[in-house]
C-alpha cells in the first residue's frame, strides 16, 4: 500500500489534489465556529445551492471558467440573505430556504433542458456531491485556489480580534464603535468565496459539512476561542488529507468519503468531551 | 459637567412607542439608577442612549469629553453567550476593541490594561477558564471588566444583579459603588428600588415622574 501511495504521490494531478484539499479544508474551517455560533450555518447551506444554481448556468453557457460566473453570484447572494435575513417581512430562515431550493430545482431544470451533455445525471450528481474533478485540476486552476485560500487566510487573521467581538457580542461591539455590518458583511462574502472554493472539493451538497463538523468537533473538547479555531483547522485538514488519501487508494468517492472521516473525527471529540467533561464535573 | 442630557426623549421599535417624555442629565460622578417595570423599555432607552437604535424622536446630547468609545457598556444576560467557547481572557481583552482604531491586533498596552482590570474585579484566577462555566456572578464581573476596558469615564449597567443570589448580589453593588467612588459614572437600569435606593444617588422611574 505504501508503494501503491509513493507511486500515487509522484503524479503532478495527486500533488494537486492534495495542495488544495488541504487549503480548501483549512479555509472552511476557519469560519466554522463563528457561522455556528451566529446561526449562520443555515447561510452557508443556502448559499451553496445557490453556487449550484450558478454553476448550472455556467455549465448551460459552456463557460470556460465558470468561477467568473459562480464566485459574483454566490457572494451577490451572500451579501442578500445578510441584510434580508435581518429585517425582512418573511423570515430569513424561510427566504433563505426558498432561495436555496428555489436555486436548486431551477439549477436542475436549466441543465435539463439545455445540456448537450449526454451524461446529464453523471453531471448533477458530480456538482452536488462533488467530482472527480479535484483529480483533474490545471495548474492554472490550483493557483487561483492557493490565491483565494491565502486571502481568506491573511484577512481572517488580520480580523481575527473583531470577528470575535463581533461574533461573541454584536451590541457591545457596536457600542465600542466596531463597524459590526461591516464586519458581517466580510464573513459573508469570506462564506461565499470558500463555498465557491469547496464546491470542487467536495461538492455543494456536502459544502456545510466542511464548513460546520470541525468547529463542532472542536468544541466538544476546547473551550476557548483561540483553541477551538486552531484546532477546527488542524481537524479539518486531517480529515481532508485521510479521505483524499482513502479516496485515491480505494476508488471511492472524494467528497463523500472527506465527509465520512469528518462525521468519524467528531464522533470521537464527542467521546472525548464526554470523558473529560465526566471527570471534570 | 453633563455627561449626557436627554430632551424630550420618545423611543420604540418601528411605530410603536414604548417610552415618551424622558428628560434627564447625566453629570460627571453620578450615580444614576433608571428604575422600570420590565417591559417598560429601560433596555430600549439603554440601547438608545448607546446609539445602537435611533430614537423616534427627541434629543440625546453628549457632552464633548465623551466620545463613542468612552462607554463601557454591561448588557442585560441573553441566552445567546451559553455554550460560546471563550476563555475570560479573551472576553476581557475584547473590550479594548475601541481602542484598536485601524490596528489588527492587541498591544501590549491593552493587555496590561485587560490584566488589570481582571484584578480589579477579582477574576484573575479565572482568567483561562471557560466563561460559559462560571457561576452568573463570576460571568457579570467578566463582563464588568470588559467594560471597564473599553472606559474610565461612563458605565452603562443594564441589569447587573439579574438572576445573582443575594451574596452575589450584594458583592455585584459593592463593586459598582466602589468603581462609583474611584470616579466612574454609573447609570445603571434595575427594576428593584429598594435595594437601589441604598446607593444611587439619582433616581428616575421609567413610566412614572422622576424622582
Ligand atoms: N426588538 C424589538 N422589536 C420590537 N419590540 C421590542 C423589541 N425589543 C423589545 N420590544 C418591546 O419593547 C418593550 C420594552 O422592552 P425592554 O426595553 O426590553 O423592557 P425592559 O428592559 O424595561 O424590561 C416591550 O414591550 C417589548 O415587547
Ligand atoms: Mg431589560
Amino acid at each position: 500500500m505504501i508503494d501503491k501511495l509513493t507511486l500515487y504521490l509522484q503524479f503532478p494531478f495527486v500533488q494537486y489534489a492534495l495542495i488544495v484539499g488541504v487549503l480548501i479544508a483549512l479555509c472552511s474551517s476557519l469560519l466554522g465556529v463563528t457561522l455556528v455560533l451566529k446561526r449562520f450555518s443555515f447561510i452557508g447551506d443556502g448559499l451553496s445551492h445557490v453556487a449550484f444554481g450558478a454553476m448550472s448556468i455556467a455549465a448551460v453557457l459552456e463557460l470556460s471558467n465558470n468561477m467568473l460566473i459562480v464566485l459574483p453570484v454566490t457572494v451577490l447572494s451572500a451579501v442578500l440573505l445578510l441584510r434580508t435575513g435581518k429585517n425582512a417581512k418573511i423570515k430569513g430562515d424561510a427566504m433563505i430556504a426558498m432561495i436555496s431550493v428555489g436555486a436548486l430545482a431551477f439549477g436542475y431544470l436549466l441543465m435539463n433542458i439545455f445540456s448537450t451533455s449526454s451524461n446529464l445525471t453523471g453531471d448533477v450528481c458530480s456538482t452536488l456531491f462533488g467530482s472527480t474533478s479535484i483529480l483533474t485540476l490545471t495548474q492554472a486552476e490550483v493557483w487561483v485556489c492557493i490565491a483565494l485560500s491565502v486571502a481568506v487566510v491573511v484577512i481572517f487573521v488580520l480580523f481575527y480580534n473583531r470577528i470575535f467581538a463581533v461574533t461573541f457580542d454584536e451590541d457591545f461591539a457596536r457600542a465600542a464603535g466596531t463597524r459590526v455590518d461591516l464586519y458581517n458583511l466580510l464573513i459573508a462574502v469570506v462564506i461565499a468565496v470558500i463555498i465557491v472554493l469547496a464546491m470542487n472539493l467536495v461538492g455543494s451538497l456536502l459544502i456545510s459539512a466542511l464548513v460546520i463538523f470541525p468547529a463542532l468537533s472542536a468544541m466538544r473538547i476546547f473551550k476557548s476561542f483561540r483553541s477551538v479555531t486552531v484546532f477546527s483547522a488542524c481537524a479539518s485538514v486531517l480529515c481532508a488529507l485521510t479521505g483524499l488519501l482513502v479516496s485515491i487508494l480505494a476508488g471511492t468517492p472524494v467528497g463523500s468519503t472527506i465527509v465520512a472521516a469528518d462525521v468519524v473525527f467528531f464522533g470521537l471529540c464527542w467521546m472525548i468531551g464526554k470523558v473529560k467533561g465526566g471527570v471534570r464535573v | 459637567m453633563a455627561l449626557i442630557t436627554v430632551k424630550d426623549l420618545s423611543l420604540g421599535y418601528e411605530k410603536t412607542v414604548v417610552a415618551s417624555g424622558i428628560n434627564f442629565t447625566v453629570k460627571e460622578g453620578d450615580y444614576f439608577c433608571i428604575v422600570g417595570e420590565n417591559g417598560s423599555g429601560k433596555t430600549t432607552l439603554m440601547k438608545t442612549l448607546l446609539g445602537l437604535k435611533a430614537p423616534i424622536s427627541g434629543q440625546i446630547i453628549r457632552g464633548d469629553v465623551l466620545e463613542r468609545n468612552e462607554i463601557g457598556y454591561l448588557p442585560q444576560q441573553t441566552e445567546v453567550q451559553k455554550d460560546f467557547p471563550a476563555s475570560v481572557k479573551e472576553i476581557v481583552l475584547s473590550g479594548c476593541q475601541g481602542r484598536c482604531g485601524r490596528r489588527p491586533f492587541y498591544s501590549k498596552a491593552e493587555k496590561a490594561l485587560a490584566a488589570q482590570q481582571m484584578e480589579r474585579m477579582g477574576i484573575t484566577p479565572l482568567a483561562s477558564r471557560c466563561y460559559s462555566e462560571l457561576s452568573g456572578g463570576q460571568q457579570q464581573r467578566v463582563l464588568l471588566a470588559r467594560a471597564l476596558c473599553a472606559t474610565r469615564k461612563v458605565l452603562l449597567l443594564d441589569e447587573p444583579v439579574s438572576g445573582l443570589d443575594p451574596e452575589a448580589t450584594e458583592h455585584m453593588y459593592e463593586l459598582i459603588k466602589q468603581l462609583n467612588d474611584e470616579g466612574v459614572t454609573i447609570i445603571m437600569i434595575s427594576h428593584d428600588i429598594t435595594s437601589v435606593k441604598k446607593y444611587a444617588s439619582r433616581i428616575m422611574i421609567l413610566g412614572g415622574d422622576a424622582a
